[in-house]
């Protein structure tokens, strides 16, 4: 055994200190006030959410901004606004797609900046940044000219080019992380049991990795079934969901669109809360049982 | 012991080697995508700022030129909407990191030790994110509209004038964007906060401070590299945004700010290098100003 081998045996057998339950120093009116700050703010944050989610009830007619009474009839016929449908068919569509690519081009980029030392290290990290710093309406304005030049006609195909684009640095983040936080000896115990590489990648790397990966690929659909603003410059006359909101602002969006929205907003949300609290609970169960 | 030392020791010897092929082809589709989608554009949008009209073509139609005078066409048609979008974008941003501090130090250091209610928080937090941009925007429009409950009460109570109203408004505006934004900033800060050591804060007050003193001399220090972090997170999306000052959302006719400018350019007039050249103009008053802001704060660190 080598002293490193060595070193990163110990460090997993002293497992993490579990996090001390200490009573923090009360600082006068930060006992009650920041409690009560926190719960206003939140339902602050809640307020548009709770406005969406009230009115695709709403029993309206052409344009959904007065009260006209409760209604399930948006609920079940959300199809009935076929304009609707149809563009947030379109959105999964492209989201799909460009998760699938931007998770696949990112973990890839992760991986090698973790585990590989190579040249252009500096410039390569500084083109994975960029696309981040850079105003969302800058980045659809330059790939919509350079389409104008190409000649290509705009349509799902440049939206989802566009989307995948912007996607690819978000998955490097969040999957670097997660490479390095996996212990390399693993692998290279892998490939000391002769293991060929793609067996050490596919049953050792790939699984370790995976809930990264995961989180890339939901944070990238998120990205991309909510962008408007590339979105709009490179669709042509391809519609998707959020630009159909966009175009029927000024003449009245219809209810429909806002049941569409309230269903993400359940799904997600219920996916995300479910998660979290799975993880807390098994965190505390394996607390429990060191 | 012996044969595994070998062992590593080959390994590292043949490392360089086959790992510089493996990096390679593992870097290659995904940086050949950002080169040829997101450097290239850039390229093509400088040379689209610098094009002329073509001489017999019709509207939409432009040659290759060096026309260096659509940079000082725009600047003196849109400096209004330029310095006004920076303007919206301070203003969002100072009021994002106030209503987020607050917010961001009870999750990540007085919720400390109830990790489900910080991680509920924290869901909540984000939750903005799961419904449509879009729509949360339409929303506050219809809340904060003349004959709405909110504005109505507020006129009951004297706190607006019979008169006034609210959408439309720079007020509107800058709200919209704070209100959009807050979870990039809360996000950063608390990331740092959960952090922050809270032996520190004794020690503060072990050694006679005042809350206040040991806030501004402890905490903000500490947590400085969220703050950059959420400052620029929040900064560079407003100053870019479009929707939330548009005419059809929460804007008016004396709000318009430079991404309006470059949709309309873009996308009704065709006016493809005056789009561009503002485009430019943005990308690097953004780039100076970060860069400015990083090295002010000293968290160089943060590509």
């Amino acid at each position: 055994m080598t002293l490193q081998e060595g070193a990163v045996l110990a460090e997993a057998v002293t497992a993490p200190e579990p996090r001390k339950r200490r009573q923090m120093p009360s600082f006068g009116l930060g006992k009650w006030l920041l409690p009560v700050y926190t719960t206003l703010a939140l339902l602050f944050l809640l307020i548009p959410i709770a406005y969406t989610f009230v009115f695709s009830f709403n029993d309206s007619v052409k344009s959904n901004i007065a009260w006209r009474g409760f209604t399930l009839d948006n609920w079940t016929g959300v199809c009935n606004a076929q304009d609707v449908c149809e563009a947030f068919g379109n959105s999964i569509l492209i989201a799909f797609v460009a998760t699938v690519v931007a998770t696949t081009l990112g973990t890839m980029i992760a991986i090698a900046l973790v585990r590989y030392r190579f040249r252009f290290r500096s410039g390569i990290s500084l083109l994975l940044f960029l696309p981040m710093a850079t105003p969302e309406v800058v980045l659809g304005a330059g790939l919509a000219a350079q389409f104008l030049g190409a000649g290509v006609q705009k349509g799902l195909g440049t939206i989802i080019i566009a989307h995948t684009m912007f996607c690819i640095s978000f998955v490097v983040v969040t999957v670097k992380a997660r490479v390095s936080s996996v212990d390399p000896a693993l692998e290279e115990a892998g490939r000391d049991l002769y293991g060929s590489p793609g067996q050490v990648f596919w049953r050792i790397t790939f699984p370790l990795l995976l809930p990264g990966i995961v989180a890339a690929a939901l944070l990238s659909f998120a990205l991309s079934f909510d962008d408007f603003i590339i979105t709009n410059f490179n669709s042509g006359a391809a519609t998707t969901f959020p630009k159909f909101v966009y175009v029927a602002a000024s003449r009245g969006i219809p209810a429909e669109a806002n049941v569409i929205a309230s269903a993400v907003f359940v799904l997600a949300i219920t996916l995300v809360i479910t998660t979290q609290v799975t993880s807390t609970l098994r965190a505390r169960r394996m607390a429990a049982k060191s | 012991m012996a044969f595994s030392a070998f062992a590593t020791a080959t390994a590292t010897e043949q490392a360089p080697r086959r790992a510089s092929k493996v990096a390679l082809l593992l870097l290659l589709p995904g940086i050949a995508y950002l080169m040829l989608f997101f450097l290239v554009p850039l390229f093509s949008l400088v040379i689209t700022s610098l094009q002329a009209p073509a001489e017999f073509g019709d509207i939409g139609e432009y040659d290759t030129a060096f026309r260096w005078e659509n940079y000082t066409t725009v600047i003196g048609q849109y400096s209004a909407q330029i310095l006004r979008s920076f303007l919206y974008a301070v203003l969002a941003t100072i009021f994002a990191l106030l209503f987020s501090y607050p917010l961001a130090y009870f999750i990540g250091v007085k919720a400390r030790p109830y990790p489900l209610l910080q991680k509920l928080i924290l869901v909540m937090v984000i939750a903005p994110f799961f419904i449509s941009f879009l729509l949360r925007t339409l929303a506050w429009k219809q809340i904060l509209s003349d004959e709405s409950p909110v504005v109505t009460a507020l006129k009951a109570l004297s706190l607006l004038a019979p008169d006034a109203y609210l959408t439309g408004t720079p007020f509107a505006v800058v709200f919209g964007l704070t209100y959009n934004f807050i979870p990039f900033m809360t996000l950063p800060l608390y990331a740092s906060l959960e952090r922050l050591d809270t032996r520190y804060l004794e020690a503060g007050s072990d050694l006679y401070s005042t809350p206040f003193t040991t806030f501004r001399t402890v905490t903000i220090p500490l947590s400085m590299p969220g703050i950059v972090s959420g400052v620029l997170l929040t900064f560079i999306p407003a100053a870019g945004d479009y929707v939330n000052a548009s005419r059809e959302f929460l804007g008016g006719t004396g709000t318009t700010m430079i991404g309006n400018v470059i949709e309309s350019n873009f996308l009704i007039s065709l006016n493809y290098p005056a789009a561009a050249s503002l485009s430019i103009i943005l990308m690097a008053v953004i780039l100076v100003l970060v860069t400015a802001y990083v090295k002010r704060s000293g968290t160089e660190d943060l590509l």
